[in-house]
């Protein structure tokens, strides 16, 4: 008797188990659907060859995205040749020196995590005085890009730091047994090793840096014609879909195009990123 | 444990597996060569180039150059700007206008400033404001919108001021169904807001709102959304939305039917002009634009963005 | 030839090592100073609110009517942390559920299929999550709860937002969880539900904790999603129905008509927002040593 009633509260318990998680799953799927269908519903009929090379019309109602994919690309450009150099020195100096200078370690770790947890629109606020006032850059992708960098490099220290630590520590004994300098070891050794996180710590950042909107909109501007120099103001991707969707009557289905361009410009980017992870991972787990 | 997190294990990886690895060992290569050179010297380059493009920076306010004029402000009017700058630019090679969008406050300021060489300012100009003159671009209407299923035709001002004060909170008291009324107002700072407190004599802080909305388009959504709420927007947003099909509609304000051909003709009583503005002495350039801007040229594109075009 | 290049080969790596370590160290310096320059900036362009209207005055004034000289933050600050811990009540259990179902009922193929599509959600950019809740959730709402746009629907967007990264952080804290433990207790008879709550949360809460922090603070310092589908009233809140604005919204909703004092107001936004990340950071943060970007 008593057997068979802890069975059926057991059974019972599992059942809760399933059914609430069945439907949480049930529920992301249901929003998912709805959210790319929509997307996919009133994006896909604007969407051809002639959208993504010609220059927007009649404020984005008519015409393409070329400009201003092309100004999207110039500052995550900009960002991530700002964001790798300096992002990759930081991890180095995460990871490889900590002991040398464990106080400046300790607060550099601090600020970084600060740095990826503070919104993106106070780097916004920061990059809209800073870079286009004090340095007197103006609306520019080259504000734009630099505000962005400020945005992707905690993201990507993080990643790279990770990928240098994963280095299997006899890599390095190997190496000093060959007598190689530290440098050389880094530079032949520990670095390439981590490559593919690295690159997957890249994709990351460019992925945060295309979707972004609230920081470009104060700093890189609303100029939606093809940019010629870094000091010309350019249209972000994102920019221009919050602008047709809030700005523009009947920008809509616009909107949903160019939403359309950016979800595929930033899942490929993704796929990049995850798939160097899986082979890094894939390798070290085993 | 966060990288883990991005393993596809769905993913096989058999395309993109190399690709990725391919075009980041290339890159290492270059580090390698580089490294090879003093990183002194490269440092030191470094140093030159941001000094170099600090210098180049400098020198390019709107005001050091003269084949680039830089306007910014009212984001009402900047869709229009843009687009006649852009004919602007095609008819005179070599002159660039770069259009910055933001609010009208911001396109006076940054007139005074020197900032802008012409601001962008979607209401008349205050008596504090007489440094500066105002082009008149365009005139808009401001309507009063309701969902399309709200069986209200009308509304005087007295009703909507109660509505928007929150004495008249449902839509029973001004002869519609018995459902609460959603107010919808403007953002502080932009203009339509001060146009529709100027006519209904009010201040910001007597609005007990529901929904604040930043631009235009949020409000015509968020009113389509909803067959509670009522808000005000520009005519000619109003007037392109509907025609596509949005279910919203413009209700009469005071028997005064709201249409870009009654603001035309002065007959509606919320409108505002679309002006450019400039401190008293603009540059050649800057007037050589002001005139085209004001032309018959562009009225196409005024009609086209929904507004009312006005007598050069 | 030989000799000459052996020596330089002897000589350069030290001095190499030198000015990388010199390289690297000046990066990490600049990492400080990036933070501090964005503190420096912030609050200088917020003194003269601070100066002119004063600390507590953000706090006691009647409303935020900043071109009227009403300046009170507070309902702001509350609404921020409101519509964050709404959404991450929301998300926390959804993405966990999904996980465990993922667990023990999927087979690993669907399983695949299902992470597959999340990867593709966590994609979205946040404008895109913004319009569909202003097209489709809020008349949703509002049908039902007029005026729609709420603290509700602004915790929903963000939890649908935060969801995908929640799950994905989750299930890879699960990935490498030892099957012995697993297999030993279905031998030992648990059931699913014991397995999970009794061996499995226990054994990995902290990288489960972890995914929590990460998507506080996403949903923290998200700015667009929010303001289309919050409503930014300025005022308290009293039910789940009320329109709330963040802190975040409300920089992106007025900034571009500030000027003087306002501006400066809204600067004091950021650094209230800043001051509140960093907090979290360290109370948080200190505990869990694998909090990174995700």
């Amino acid at each position: 008797m008593r057997a068979t009633a802890l069975t059926s509260r057991r059974f019972k318990k599992d059942a809760v188990l399933a059914v609430f998680g069945g439907s949480a799953l049930v529920c992301i799927g249901v929003v998912f659907v709805a959210i790319v269908g929509e997307m996919l519903w009133q994006g896909l009929t604007s969407l051809s060859w002639t959208y993504l090379v010609s220059a927007p019309s009649e404020s984005g109602r008519g015409g393409g995205i070329g400009p201003i994919i092309v100004s999207t690309a110039a500052i995550v450009g900009i960002s991530m040749a700002v964001t790798v150099p300096l992002g990759l020195a930081t991890a180095i100096f995460l990871s490889e020196l900590p002991r040398q200078h464990p106080r400046l370690a300790r607060v550099l770790r601090q600020c970084i995590d600060v740095l990826a947890a503070t919104p993106s629109i106070v780097i916004g606020l920061f990059g809209s005085v800073f870079f286009a006032v004090t340095l007197g850059f103006g609306l520019s992708i080259l504000s734009g890009g630099l505000t962005l960098a400020c945005m992707a490099l905690p993201l990507f220290v993080r990643v790279a730091e990770a990928g240098l630590r994963t280095v299997p520590g006899n890599y390095r004994q190997a190496a000093r047994a060959l007598n190689l300098s530290w440098t050389g070891t880094l530079v032949h050794i520990v670095i390439p090793a981590a490559l593919p996180t690295i690159g997957a710590g890249l994709a990351l950042a460019i992925g945060r840096a295309a979707a972004e909107t609230a920081a470009l909109i104060f700093t890189s501007g609303y100029v939606d014609r093809m940019p010629s120099s870094w000091f010309d103001s350019g249209r972000a991707l994102s920019v221009h879909i919050y602008d047709l969707a809030m700005n523009v009557p009947g920008g809509d289905q616009r909107a949903f195009a160019a939403a359309l361009v950016l979800l595929l410009l930033v899942f490929i980017i993704n796929l990049v990123a995850a798939a160097t992870l899986t082979r890094l991972f894939g390798q070290a787990g085993k | 444990m966060t990288i883990e997190a991005l393993l596809p294990n769905w993913f096989a990886a058999s395309l993109w597996e190399r690709f990725p690895t391919a075009i980041l060992r290339r890159l290492n290569r270059g580090m390698i060569r580089s490294h090879i050179k003093s990183s002194c010297a490269v440092s030191l380059r470094l140093l030159l180039i941001v000094a170099f493009i600090w210098l180049a920076g400098c020198g390019n306010t709107a005001t050091h150059n003269p084949t680039r004029l830089v306007l910014t402000g009212s984001s009402t009017v900047a869709p229009l700007a843009l687009e006649i700058a852009k004919r602007y630019e095609r008819d005179n090679p070599g002159i660039r206008v770069d259009v910055q969008t933001g609010g009208s406050s911001r396109g006076i300021l940054d007139t005074r400033r020197g900032l802008a060489d012409i601001g962008m300012v979607s209401r008349a100009l205050k008596p504090s404001e007489s440094d500066l003159t105002a082009h008149t671009l365009a005139r808009d209407g401001v309507a009063i919108i309701v969902h399309a299923a709200n069986p209200i035709e009308a509304l005087t001002s007295d009703q909507i001021k109660a509505i928007y004060t929150g004495q008249t909170a449902r839509w029973h008291d001004v002869g519609g169904s018995d459902n609460p009324i959603t107010v919808v107002n403007k953002a502080e700072g932009r203009s339509t807001l001060e146009v529709f407190l100027g006519y209904l004599h009010l201040k910001s802080s007597d609005i007990k709102a529901h929904t604040i909305i930043g631009d235009n388009e949020q409000g015509i959504k968020t009113v389509a959304g909803n067959p509670l709420a009522i808000g005000y927007v520009s005519i000619g947003a109003a007037e392109i939305n509907i025609a596509n099909g949005v279910p919203i509609k413009m209700i009469n304000l005071d028997g005064h039917r709201p249409s870009t051909a009654a603001v035309a003709d002065g007959s509606y009583p919320i409108s505002r002009s679309l002006n450019l503005i400039t401190l008293d002495a603009p540059s050649a350039a800057s007037r050589k634009f002001l005139d085209y801007a004001r032309s018959t040229d562009v009225h196409d594109l005024v009609v086209q963005q929904s507004f009312v075009a006005v007598a050069p | 030839m030989s000799t000459i290049s052996l020596s330089n080969k002897a000589s350069s790596p030290s001095r190499r090592d030198g000015v990388l370590r010199g390289a690297v160290t000046t990066a990490a310096v600049a990492g400080i100073a990036l933070l501090a320059g964005i503190i420096f900036f912030v609050v200088q362009e917020s003194l003269p609110a601070l100066t002119e209207i004063g600390v507590f005055r953000f706090a006691s004034d009647a409303s935020w009517h900043p071109l009227e000289g009403a300046f009170n933050m507070a309902p702001m600050l509350v609404g921020t942390c409101l519509v964050t811990v709404g959404a991450v009540a929301l998300a926390l259990p959804l993405a966990l559920g999904a996980v465990v179902f993922g667990r023990f009922y999927l087979p690993p193929r669907a399983r695949a299929w299902v992470r597959g599509a999340i990867i593709v959600l966590a994609g979205i950019p946040s404008v895109v999550f913004g319009l569909w809740g202003l097209v489709t959730l809020v008349p949703l709402i509002a049908a039902w709860q007029p005026p729609g746009a709420s603290l509700l629907s602004a915790s929903i967007v963000l939890a649908i937002m935060i969801t995908p990264t929640v799950a994905l952080l989750s299930d890879s804290a699960l990935e490498h969880f030892p099957r012995e433990q697993v297999m030993a207790a279905r031998a030992l008879g648990l059931s699913n539900w014991a397995i999970w709550f009794h061996v499995m949360l226990p054994a990995r809460k902290h990288a489960l904790a972890t995914a929590a922090v990460l998507a506080t603070l996403r949903a923290l310092g998200e700015t667009m999603a929010v303001l289309m589908v919050a409503g930014n009233v300025p005022a308290l809140p009293t039910s789940l129905s009320d329109p709330v604005r963040t802190l975040t919204a409300n920089i992106a909703l007025e900034m571009a008509y500030a000027v003087d004092t306002h501006r400066a107001a809204l600067f004091v936004s950021g650094l209230v927002l800043l001051v509140l990340v960093m907090a979290l950071v360290l109370t948080l943060g200190g505990k869990s040593k694998t909090v990174a970007a995700a």
